[in-house]
């Protein structure tokens, strides 16, 4: 009996079939990227590119509008903008970043496991997600921040307490769809470990979609950082954070609007990038 | 004649739905049998408790003499093996073809790690399909190439009974009929001891040594093929005989080689 | 034999946007009362040829070449039963809804004569009674039911799109009689697609054989069958796997 040839037409992306191809075909996904990168690497190479330091005052220099020397103008204080603006995104995208990672393993872990095993195990992870998810966010939040005082901590340990139910519910789902798929029904035969086969062949089925996911729940914890330094229960002050930095200059709304529009502008912008990379990302996916 | 796998009074209900109806038979060692029924007999079912993957309200099975209990050793799981229906997602969408095949052999030892490369290529190269596959991913693939694949992988483990649930269903005649040369070849080259299941008679008849008929959840007919297929023994097999639709007849010698 | 022609499909051509030929000149004739069988396997463009002539071609495919010419009334059966029903529905309301709008009758009387079809398909007395939603019935109802719904456009052209290809062998050699029944009585013509060319023999008078969106062999079923031209027929008619002849049996079909 002869070969079975494999038929070149069967790849789907015809010439294109290398990663790269297919993200330059994906405009979403670009747009994306470099909005994000721009600002990652305003971030890191702040301290070349601006002569001041972020907390440096200059009483003398108050209130300015932008201009060549402050390209964003100075604060009540002296300090310029466009320089509080990215060390302030240092802090924010460092948090924003950090307090999704044990989130987002746990939830993933925990809602493959209940999809998975089903059973009980489904129903206590079901169980413990609507407790959590019963209870306002930001209520936690102020409990917490009054408990270990404001700050970085009170944030981390709040979205580690709730941050892994969307994770969760997702993977929970599209686990207990691969569930019934033959090739998951396959592994078993084989004899392969209920946990080799969620780690090893579940996980990067549910990955991408998860990532999705992930990309617009960074949005809502950035919001949600902002949201508290905005009160005053999140970063504190000296260190800048656009939420802070928008509290400040409400009282000078009338005289200096930029000093409160040019962070919630930062805000807007880092959630269109990440929500460009989101969607990119599925498209880039659903190409396949 | 030796016994392969004893099914004994096995049961399986669903709420007040009952799947399997304390079904019996055994399958001969190196034979074929072939299951047979509509949607809903429950001979999926059968199949999947067979294969372990359902554990059965009642009832026991016996493979090789060796009782198969409700946890089985990886040993006994290794030794049966199922092909399934759909070609689209018996493959996981996100492994090459060698992750597909070196898997199960690198978990159970079955060769040393220096020589998975050389048997995932004679495992390609048993079901025919080009060695240049081994890093493609399951969807460069055909249906019929991809239930090929999916084979490969069930061999991998060398088992000696194999399931094959609905495997030619999904695929275009001419397709099919490769597939199912395919499983007639590796049943003499293995020794393979199979349980073959379908609803298209004409397949059962290819392949099959005997023939088992469910419907509802009940075994209704077990047979040799050629008394099945000449005088079946019950009246469903009768009227789901008379229900296939049949070529015309040739009606001059050689114009027809059905 | 002299009849008359009521659908003529002449070069047809379908493609995607993108310049793939899914179809490629394909050309038959369908004669009053007549069944056409289009046979092929999968991505043959079969079923493309078929919506075509329904007018319901997929997004992104267009016809580029080529008529349809039929002035007469056509209708369609599905593959999959279920999927053309509305899950929401009693069937008996779908049903006299299609009977109300294309035949112009009073609500009372579209529901008397959505019984009557009902019947005349051989489906149970108690869908008068009591109302049945889709995924109340079997597979084989449905489709007597989508059968019915197709019916009562009173067309003079019924396309078949697999219509058995879901169902058990024995519900198919019932619903496959149901339609040969009702063509007799009712002396609309077919178009019927299917890969099944067993089912295609007890079916249709002529068959067009497809591959890669052309009509390979065309001609009268039995002639066809049993002398093919062409290697691809051939080839077709030798990978249908043979069931044998019950002992002492009647030849069943045909």
């Amino acid at each position: 009996m002869k070969q079975m040839r494999i038929d070149p037409r069967l790849n789907r992306y015809g010439n294109r079939t290398s990663i790269f191809g297919r993200i330059w075909s994906t405009p979403t996904l670009l747009v994306g990227t470099f909005m994000f990168a721009v600002l990652v690497l305003l971030a890191v190479f702040i301290p070349f590119i601006s002569p001041y330091q972020p907390s440096e005052q200059n009483l003398s220099a108050f209130l300015q509008p932008p201009s060549a020397k402050h390209w964003m103008g100075t604060d009540q204080l002296g300090r310029d903008l466009f320089t509080r603006l990215i060390y302030a995104a240092r802090t924010d995208l460092k948090i924003m970043v950090l307090a999704e990672i044990i989130p987002f393993c746990t939830g993933l872990f925990l809602g493959m496991v209940a999809g998975y095993y089903g059973k009980w195990l489904d129903t206590v992870i079901t169980l413990l997600t609507d407790t959590f998810i019963a209870f306002p966010f930001y209520l936690i939040v102020i409990i917490v921040a009054f408990a270990s005082g404001a700050g970085e901590r009170g944030i981390y340990i709040t979205f580690i307490l709730v941050g892994w139910i969307v994770f969760a519910r997702v993977t929970r789902g599209l686990t207990a769809s691969f569930r019934q798929q033959e090739w998951v029904a396959s592994a078993q035969t084989l004899g392969l470990p209920g946990i080799r086969i969620i780690l090893r062949h579940i996980l990067p089925n549910v990955l991408p979609q998860a990532i999705v996911v992930l990309m617009t729940d960074m949005v809502g914890l950035l919001v949600a950082i902002v949201t508290l330094g905005y009160l005053g229960i999140g970063i504190t002050p000296p260190t800048p954070d656009w939420g802070t930095m928008i509290s400040d200059g409400q009282s000078f709304i009338t005289t200096a609007w930029w000093l409160s529009a040019v962070p919630g502008f930062a805000v807007v912008y880092t959630g269109i990038a990440l929500s460009l990379v989101g969607d990119g990302l599925a498209d880039l996916w659903r190409k396949k | 004649m030796e016994l392969a796998l004893q099914v004994k009074n096995v049961s399986v209900h669903y709420g007040g739905f009952t799947a399997l109806d304390d079904i019996s038979l055994d399958l001969q060692q190196h034979k074929v049998l072939g299951l047979v029924g509509e949607s809903g007999s429950g001979k999926s079912t059968l199949a999947r408790v067979i294969a372990g993957l359902i554990t059965p309200d009642g009832g026991e099975i016996t493979l090789n003499s060796q009782p198969l209990l409700k946890k089985r050793s990886r040993a006994q799981r290794k030794q049966i093996q199922m092909i399934f229906q759909n070609p689209d997602a018996s493959l996981n969408p996100k492994h090459s073809v060698r992750q597909i095949l070196s898997e199960a052999l690198l978990f159970h030892r079955i060769v040393d790690r220096a020589q998975v490369e050389k048997r995932c290529k004679e495992l390609l190269a048993k079901v025919h399909i080009e060695e240049s596959g081994l890093d493609r991913f399951p969807h460069e693939f055909s249906g019929g190439q991809r239930q090929r694949i999916a084979i490969a992988r069930a061999l991998s483990v060398e088992p000696s009974l194999l399931i094959a649930d609905e495997p030619t269903s999904a695929l275009d005649v001419s397709v099919q009929r490769s597939v199912l040369e395919l499983f007639g070849k590796l049943k003499e080259e293995l020794n393979l001891t199979m349980l073959f299941i379908s609803h298209d008679l004409g397949v059962i008849h290819e392949i099959s040594d005997t023939v088992a008929v469910m419907r509802q959840g009940r075994l209704v007919e077990l047979n040799p093929k050629d008394r099945f297929f000449a005088n079946p023994e019950s009246e469903y097999s009768l009227e789901l005989l008379s229900a296939v639709p049949r070529m015309p007849k040739p009606s001059t010698p050689g114009g027809l080689t059905t | 034999m002299s009849y008359n022609i009521i659908l003529e499909v002449e070069d047809l051509s379908l493609e995607t946007k993108q310049h793939h030929r899914l179809v490629n000149r394909v050309s038959f004739a369908l004669g009053k009362g007549e069944t056409i069988g289009l046979v092929g396997e999968s991505g043959s463009g079969k079923s493309l040829t078929l919506r075509a002539i329904l007018g319901l071609l997929p997004r992104g495919v267009e016809k580029v070449d080529g008529t349809i010419k039929s002035d007469e009334r056509t209708a369609m059966v599905f593959q999959d039963p279920r999927g053309a029903l509305d899950p929401l529905c009693p069937v008996v309301k779908q049903l006299s809804e299609v009977v109300r709008f294309r035949q112009q009758v009073s609500k009372k009387a579209a529901r008397e004569i959505a019984l009557e079809l009902l019947e005349r398909l051989g489906l149970p007395d108690s869908l008068k009674t009591a109302d049945r939603y889709p995924s109340q019935l079997s597979g084989g109802q449905c489709q007597r039911v989508v059968i019915a719904i197709a019916l009562a456009c009173k067309p003079s052209i019924l396309l078949c799109d697999e219509p058995t290809t879901a169902l058990d062998v024995t519900v198919q050699k019932q619903i496959i009689e149901t339609i040969s029944a009702l063509q007799k009585e009712l002396g609309f013509a077919m178009v019927f697609v299917t890969h099944n060319l067993a089912v295609a023999a007890a079916m249709c008078s002529k068959l067009c054989v497809m591959k890669n969106g052309e009509i390979v062999e065309q001609g009268d079923t039995l002639d066809l069958l049993q002398n093919p031209q062409d290697p691809y027929t051939q080839m077709l008619i030798n990978s249908v796997l043979p069931v044998p002849e019950l002992e002492g049996s009647e030849r069943i079909w045909n």
